[in-house]
């Protein structure tokens, strides 16, 4: 208990937000994905980002999340350049299972973040309980449903604890019933206080979850805006053609 | 017909030539599996998570010593161990020893390879999840040969169906000396080029038993762990 009470407060008053982008660039080889992005993330209400295919979205969460460096341009953490990551958590569009159990696939990201062995096996149920996998803890986590597994994805991500989480179209190959599912744990986590960045191309999903909208289209940020304007009232011809359902490439 | 009935009466009777000659063959080729597992894991590891200069060549003569000739192996040893050779001073040639060592020479690419292949492919699967927890680079090996532990179990049994199974090696270095350094495979072609063909063939049933039996645990472990753990 001690060690997780000096673990917690180690985090205070070292907020990894906002998360702000400036100019950045990030290229593979000749192809720039990501061009000159200059972009604030503050904590509130999800942020959703939006946009076609190879819009540059999941390139940009693994930018955020600081899984990948800027070829130019800089990121900070709350004004921080490098850090441990500690405070930041992903899911991704296929997450991996590791071979084993539902629960110890929680308790590994447990471990991972320094808890204590005694205090995993009940974390590790309180956690299954929010996701809706208390029944299936002892089932081989590959043998979930697709669904099933993004919920577990969820669960370990919400084992670090972390002050923001990052999602890449965690619904995108899910059926209706298994992205509510997804989209009610997201909801709640983000009413629990966690920053919500999340990548989707499903606007329904985007209306239903953001708090603002980031607009990508050929690795640049065409808009940033409030979600309700960004819907009611786009500013770009571009979002406004994405959002009759016009293909914009 | 007669030599086959004597063959099994033979292999019922407790007769404790028959058992010495068992009991080698399993401590020899026990003991080299596990030597070369003891190198075969942390090698196959590093050449799939460590880049080098070379690394692919590496690759590529691990993956090729797999069909090692073991004649060729034998006599690499023996001239490594005569007496005139660079370790002959340890006096160990015609004695089990030489024989593990031999056998672990022959098992150790099949074990490094197979262990590099299994390794590489889980590393390509977990690489991104496991850089988002932030696992450090010791935590990354260590989950990696636990969540291949079934495979790596396959792999030491693989091992295992070669060492027991082959003749050449163990006797170029060990001699096939009766009561010391006599296996079931030295037996098993002695004892047919003599004309004792129930004991040859003796030996022959337990042999192919003892292949059955460990790839009845190789498929088992590996059913065990997909239900357990996918």
């Amino acid at each position: 208990m001690a060690k997780f009470a000096r673990g917690e407060w180690m985090h205070a008053g070292m907020s990894d937000l906002p998360i702000s982008l400036d100019a950045a660039t990030v290229r593979a080889g000749a192809v720039t994905i990501l061009d000159g992005i200059s972009l604030s993330i503050s904590p509130g209400e999800p942020t959703l980002l939006v946009g076609p295919n190879g819009s540059g979205k999941s390139t940009l969460i693994r930018l955020g999340m600081g899984l990948i460096e800027a070829s130019a341009g800089r990121v900070q953490w709350g004004g921080r350049t490098a850090d441990d990551g500690k405070r930041r958590a992903m899911v991704f569009q296929r997450p991996v299972m590791l071979r084993r159990t539902v629960a110890e696939n929680v308790a590994y990201a447990l471990a991972s973040r320094g808890i204590p062995r005694g205090e995993r096996a009940g974390r590790t149920s309180a956690l299954l309980e929010r996701v809706g996998l208390a029944q299936l803890s002892d089932r081989a986590a590959r043998r979930l449903s697709g669904g099933e597994q993004q919920r577990l994805a969820l669960a370990r991500a919400l084992a670090r604890d972390p002050e923001v989480l990052f999602l890449d179209e965690p619904t995108a190959s899910l059926d209706p019933a298994a992205t509510k599912a997804v989209e009610d744990i997201v909801r709640a986590t983000a009413t629990s206080g966690v920053k919500i960045v999340m990548a989707t191309h499903d606007l329904g999903q985007a209306r239903r979850l953001a708090g603002d909208i980031v607009f990508l289209v050929r690795g640049r940020v065409i808009e940033h805006a409030p979600a309700a304007r960004f819907f009611s009232t786009p500013a770009t011809p571009e979002a406004a053609a994405f959002l009759r359902g016009d293909l914009v490439i | 017909m007669s030599e086959g009935a004597s063959a099994i009466e033979l292999v019922f009777s407790g007769d404790t030539g028959l058992y010495s000659i068992i009991g080698l063959s399993l401590y020899v080729s026990l003991s080299a599996v596990a030597l070369a597992a003891l190198v075969g894991f942390p090698l196959g590891a590093l050449l799939a998570l460590v880049p080098f200069p070379g690394r692919s060549f590496v690759v590529v003569v691990v993956n090729a010593f797999m069909g090692l000739p073991p004649v060729v192996v034998g006599l690499a040893v023996y001239l490594l161990l005569s007496r005139a050779g660079p370790l002959g001073s340890l006096g160990i040639l015609f004695t089990p020893r030489a024989m593990i060592i031999a056998q672990a020479l022959l098992v150790l690419p099949i074990i490094a390879a197979l262990a590099r292949q299994t390794i590489e492919d889980l590393w390509t699967e977990y690489r991104d999840e496991l850089t988002a927890m932030r696992i450090g680079p010791a935590g990354c090996v260590k989950t990696l040969l636990w969540d291949a532990r079934f495979s790596l179990v396959t792999t030491l049994l693989a091992g295992f169906g070669r060492a027991a199974a082959e003749v050449g090696t163990v006797m170029i270095v060990g001699g096939n000396i009766d009561g010391f350094t006599r296996t079931m495979t030295t037996a098993i072609a002695l004892e047919t080029s003599k004309g004792d063909l129930p004991l040859a063939i003796g030996l022959g049933i337990v042999l192919i038993t003892l292949v059955i039996g460990v790839n009845g645990i190789a498929s088992g472990v590996r059913r065990y762990g997909e239900v357990r753990a996918g």
